[in-house]
C-alpha cells in the first residue's frame, strides 16, 4: 500500500493520473455519480408526491410480516433482518478486496463468494416480501393499505414502493452478476496472472454503492 | 502496491497499442473492425459525425415541410401526398402529421445531431488527439457508446414508419398527453419507442461521458497540465459532466412515465377526463415530469453550446493569429455555466404555477448565466479584435458563432424574467430566441469545427468556395428566419400551432410566415450542397500536403497526415507550453511540442 508520494510530485501536470488512481476507478468513480443522480431523482419524485398529499399509509401497519410467522404483528423486524444481509454482505466485500490488497487469491474468492450469497438472501428476502404483499392486494396501480388518517389512499405509496426498490433491486441483481463474473475470473487466476486484484475493488464499489442507495430507500419507505 | 501495480500495468496497454501500430502492415485489420466495430477514436468521430448528417437532413427536412404547412396553409402540394401517404391527403399535411414533425424535428436536432453528432464527434476525435494520448480510456466502451447510440436511431427510425406514427406530444414529452395512449394517435405505439430509443440513447451518452472524463483527466501527455489544455477540451470536459449527471435524472423520468404508460401506475397523473370519461388516475402531478424533464432539459442546452463554444474559442485563436484572450476567465466561466446549468430548469415552467416566490430565485440564477456568457463574448472579440483574420469557412462560422450567440443571448435575458415569461411563453418569441442562440448557434460551431479538423478526418480539405457560399446564405438566411418570428411572439402568435389564419390577431402575419418558409427552403438547399461538399471532399476533395495546415500549435497537428491507430507512430510529444502561443516574439506561432526557450517567459 505505498501510495506515498515522492516530494513535490506535480499530480496535475500530465503523464500522471491525478488522482492517481486508473481510468477504471475514475470511471467507476463517476458512474456511481451518474447512479446517484438517478435515485436522487426517483427518491425526490416521491417525496414531491408524498407530501403533496393529504395522508399516506404507515409504514408499521403495511410491512408487519415475517415469513412463517403468520398474523403475528412484527412490524420492521423482516426489513431490519434485510437490511442486516444486505450490510454484512458489504462487510465481506471489504474483506474481499483487502484479501485482493494482499494477494490472497483463496480469500479473495471466499469473501467474494459469502458477498454472493448474502446478495442473494436480500434478492430472496425482497421476492418473499413482494409476493406477500402481491398476496395482500398490493401491486402497480393497486393499493389496499388505508391512509393513517382512515381514508382511501392513492395508488402512488405502492406506484413508489413496487418502482424504487424494484430499482433498487435491478441494481443488486446486476451487482450480484458482476460479483459472479468476478468471482470466476478470481479462480481463474485471471487477476493473479495480471499481477492486482483492482477489478475486485471496482466491483467492491459499486456493491457498496448499492447498499448506501439502500440505506435512503430502506429510510424513505420503510421509517419515514 | 497494488495501486502501483494497476496504474502500470495501465501504461503496458498504452505501450502496447504502440507496439502493434509499428507492426501495423503486418497484421491488416478486417473490413469490419476497421469500418463498423472500429474501436479507433478517430474512427468512432466519423461514424458519429455521419449518423448525425445523416439525422440533421432528415430533421430539417421535417422542418421544410411543418414550414409549407405555416406558410402556406391553403395551398396543396401534391407531392407531398406520394411521401407521406395518408398523412397529407390531398397535398394537404394532416394535423396529426404536423404534430409528428414538429416533435420529431426537435427530437431529432437537439439530441441526435446537436448531441450526440456534435460533442460525440468532436469529442471523440479530439480529446486524444489533442491531450496527447493513443485513444480513449476505453476503447471498448467507446465503440458500445457509439453501437447504443445506432440502436437508438434505429428504434427512432422505425417509430416513424410505425401505422400510428411517430410520438407527437412535443419534444419535452410532457404528460398526461404522452402518458395516455386514448389522448391522441400520436401518443400511442410511437411514445413507447420514443422513451426506448431515448433510454438507448441515454446510456449511449453514460459510456461515453465517462470515458471522455477519465481520459482527460488521467491520459494527458507528459506536460500537458489542464491549465495548457485547449479550450476545446475544458468544454468537452464539462460538457461530459453535465451529460453524466443530468441523463440519469431524466432516465428517471422516463422510467415513471413508461410506467404510467403501462403498469397502471400514476405517478404524472391525475383527476383526467378523456372524451367525458373520468379515468381511475389519482394524486399523480404532471407538473412532477416538468421538473424531472427540465433538470436535463437545461443542462442540454448546455451540452449543445459548449462543445461549440470550445471549437469557436480555437478556430478564432487560430485564425486570427493571437492567442485567445483570457484564457482563465474562459475556463471560469465554463465552469460557472455548468455549475449554473443545474440551478436554473424551472424557468422553463414559470406559468406552470409555480410559486412566484420561487421563481424570483429561478430568474435571479437565470441572469446570473448572462455573466459568464457576456465575459465569453468579451473574450472572443477581444481575441480577433487587431487580429491578422484569416477569413476561411471555419473562421467565418465562429464569428458568426459569436454574432448568433449575442443576439440570441439578449432574448434570453427577456424570457429569463417571469413578468415577462408570463407573455412571451409559448410564443414563437421563444421559439426564435431558441433557435438563434442553439440551434444556429451550435450549427454554427459545429460546422467551424467540421470546416476546421476535415483535414485531420481526412487528409483532404473540402472547397472553400463552396463553403463561403454556404456560410453567407446560412447566414444571412438564419437572421431572416429567426428575426421576424420575435414580432410575431411578441404579438402573441403561439408555437405548434397548426394554422394561425383563423385567429384575425394572427392574420396579419400571413405574408411574413410566407417569406420565412421560403428563406427556409433556400437555407434547406443549402446545407444539402455543404453535405453534398462534405461527401464529395472526403474522395475528391484537395489533399493535405503539409501535416499543419492551419499553423495551429495543438498536438493534433504532429500526427501523421493519415494517423494509424495510436495517433502518434513514435513516442507520444511531451508539451512544453499552453495551446496558445501565435505571434510570440516575433513568430508566428509555436507548436506546444517546443520547449520555452532560455529567454521566453511562459504566457
Amino acid at each position: 500500500m505505498d501510495t506515498a508520494v515522492t516530494a513535490k510530485k506535480k499530480w496535475w501536470a500530465g503523464g500522471y493520473s491525478p488522482f492517481n488512481v486508473s481510468y477504471g476507478k475514475l470511471m467507476m468513480w463517476y458512474f456511481l455519480m451518474s447512479d446517484a443522480f438517478t435515485f436522487g431523482a426517483l427518491l425526490i419524485a416521491y417525496g414531491t408526491i408524498r407530501f403533496s398529499s393529504t395522508s399516506w399509509p404507515d409504514p408499521n401497519s403495511v410491512f408487519r410480516s415475517f415469513p412463517g410467522m403468520g398474523e403475528t404483528n412484527m412490524p420492521l423486524v423482516f426489513v431490519s433482518l434485510m437490511t442486516f444481509i444486505l450490510i454484512m454482505s458489504s462487510v465481506t466485500m471489504v474483506l474481499a478486496v483487502h484479501a485482493g490488497h494482499m494477494r490472497d487469491r483463496k480469500a479473495v474468492a471466499k469473501w467474494l463468494t459469502w458477498t454472493i450469497v448474502g446478495g442473494i438472501a436480500f434478492l430472496s428476502c425482497q421476492a418473499w416480501e413482494w409476493t406477500h404483499l402481491f398476496h395482500e392486494g398490493a401491486w402497480w396501480g393497486r393499493n389496499p393499505f388505508p391512509n393513517t388518517d382512515g381514508t382511501v389512499a392513492s395508488t402512488n405509496f405502492t406506484n413508489f414502493f413496487f418502482t424504487i426498490t424494484g430499482f433498487h433491486g435491478l441494481h443488486v441483481t446486476s451487482g450480484v452478476i458482476l460479483n459472479i463474473v468476478i468471482l470466476a475470473n478470481v479462480l481463474k487466476g485471471t487477476y493473479e496472472h495480471r499481477g492486482h486484484y483492482e477489478m475486485v475493488e471496482k466491483v467492491g464499489l459499486y456493491w457498496h454503492f448499492v447498499d448506501l442507495v439502500w440505506v435512503f430507500v430502506f429510510t424513505c419507505f420503510y421509517l419515514l | 502496491m497494488s495501486n502501483e501495480a494497476t496504474l502500470h500495468s495501465q501504461q503496458e496497454v498504452m505501450h502496447g497499442a504502440h507496439d502493434h501500430h509499428d507492426h501495423e502492415h503486418h497484421h491488416e485489420d478486417s473490413f469490419i473492425s476497421k469500418y463498423v466495430f472500429s474501436m479507433d477514436h478517430k474512427m468512432i468521430a466519423k461514424q458519429f459525425l455521419i449518423t448525425g448528417i445523416i439525422w440533421a437532413i432528415i430533421g430539417a427536412f421535417f422542418s421544410v415541410l411543418f414550414r409549407l404547412q405555416l406558410g402556406f396553409p391553403d395551398a396543396t402540394f401534391p407531392w407531398l401526398e406520394s411521401i407521406l401517404g395518408h398523412w397529407a391527403k390531398g397535398g394537404r399535411i394532416s394535423p396529426e402529421a404536423y404534430y409528428a414533425l414538429v416533435t420529431m424535428h426537435g427530437t431529432i436536432l437537439v439530441f441526435f445531431v446537436l448531441t450526440a453528432g456534435l460533442s460525440g464527434t468532436f469529442s471523440n476525435l479530439l480529446i486524444p488527439l489533442q491531450i496527447g494520448a493513443r485513444d480513449m480510456a476505453s476503447p471498448f466502451m467507446n465503440c458500445l457508446s457509439y453501437w447504443f447510440f445506432f440502436l437508438a436511431s434505429l428504434v427512432m427510425m422505425t417509430s416513424l414508419f410505425v401505422q400510428t406514427g411517430p410520438a407527437s406530444g412535443g419534444w419535452t414529452m410532457y404528460p398526461p398527453l404522452s402518458a395516455l395512449g386514448d389522448a391522441s394517435i400520436g401518443s400511442k405505439i410511437g411514445v413507447d419507442l420514443w422513451l426506448t430509443s431515448m433510454a438507448l440513447f441515454v446510456v449511449s451518452q453514460l459510456l461515453g461521458g465517462l470515458n471522455y472524463i477519465s481520459t482527460l483527466l488521467n491520459m494527458r501527455t507528459k506536460g500537458m497540465a489542464m491549465t495548457k489544455m485547449p479550450l476545446t477540451i475544458w468544454s468537452f470536459f464539462f460538457t461530459a459532466v453535465l451529460g453524466v449527471l443530468s441523463f440519469p435524472v431524466l432516465l428517471s423520468g422516463f422510467i415513471l412515465l413508461l410506467m404510467d404508460r403501462h403498469a397502471g401506475t400514476s405517478f404524472y397523473l391525475s383527476d383526467i377526463f378523456i372524451a367525458g370519461k373520468a379515468l381511475a388516475n389519482e394524486g399523480g402531478s404532471a407538473i412532477l415530469y416538468q421538473h424531472l424533464f427540465w433538470f436535463l432539459g437545461h443542462p442540454e442546452v448546455y451540452i449543445i453550446i459548449l462543445p461549440a463554444m470550445g471549437m469557436v474559442s480555437e478556430v478564432l485563436a487560430v485564425s486570427s493569429r493571437k492567442p485567445i484572450f483570457g484564457y482563465l476567465a474562459m475556463i471560469g466561466s465554463l465552469f460557472a455555466i455548468c455549475i449554473l446549468a443545474f440551478l436554473v430548469w424551472a424557468h422553463h415552467m414559470f406559468v406552470t404555477g409555480l410559486n412566484p416566490f420561487l421563481g424570483a430565485f429561478f430568474v435571479l440564477l437565470t441572469l446570473l448565466i448572462a455573466v459568464p456568457s457576456a465575459i465569453k463574448v468579451f473574450n472572443w472579440i477581444t481575441t480577433i479584435w487587431k487580429g491578422n483574420i484569416h477569413f476561411t469557412p471555419a473562421s467565418l462560422f465562429s464569428i458568426g458563432f459569436v454574432s448568433t450567440f449575442i443576439s440570441g443571448g439578449l432574448t434570453g435575458i427577456w424570457l429569463g424574467n417571469s413578468s415577462i415569461d408570463i407573455h412571451l411563453h409559448d410564443t414563437m418569441f421563444v421559439i426564435a430566441h431558441f433557435h438563434i442562440v442553439m440551434g444556429v448557434s451550435a450549427f454554427f460551431g459545429m460546422f467551424a469545427g467540421i470546416y476546421h479538423w476535415f483535414p485531420k478526418l481526412y487528409g483532404r480539405f473540402m472547397n472553400q468556395t463552396i463553403g463561403f457560399i454556404h456560410f453567407w446564405v446560412t447566414m444571412i438566411g438564419a437572421y431572416l428566419i429567426f428575426w421576424p418570428m420575435h414580432y410575431e411572439g411578441m404579438a402573441g402568435m403561439p408555437r405548434r400551432y397548426y394554422d394561425i389564419s383563423g385567429w384575425s390577431s394572427f392574420k396579419q402575419f400571413g405574408g411574413l410566415n410566407e417569406f420565412i418558409s421560403i428563406v427556409v427552403i433556400l437555407v434547406f438547399a443549402v446545407q444539402l450542397l455543404f453535405v453534398f461538399n462534405f461527401f464529395y471532399s472526403i474522395f475528391k476533395g484537395r489533399k493535405m500536403t503539409t501535416q499543419n495546415p492551419w499553423n495551429a500549435t495543438t498536438l493534433e497537428w504532429t500526427t501523421p497526415i493519415h494517423a494509424g491507430h495510436g495517433n502518434w507512430p513514435g513516442e507520444i510529444p511531451e508539451v512544453h507550453r499552453w495551446a496558445y502561443d501565435y505571434s510570440k516574439d516575433g513568430r508566428d506561432f509555436i507548436p506546444q511540442t517546443e520547449p520555452i526557450g532560455p529567454n521566453e517567459s511562459a504566457h
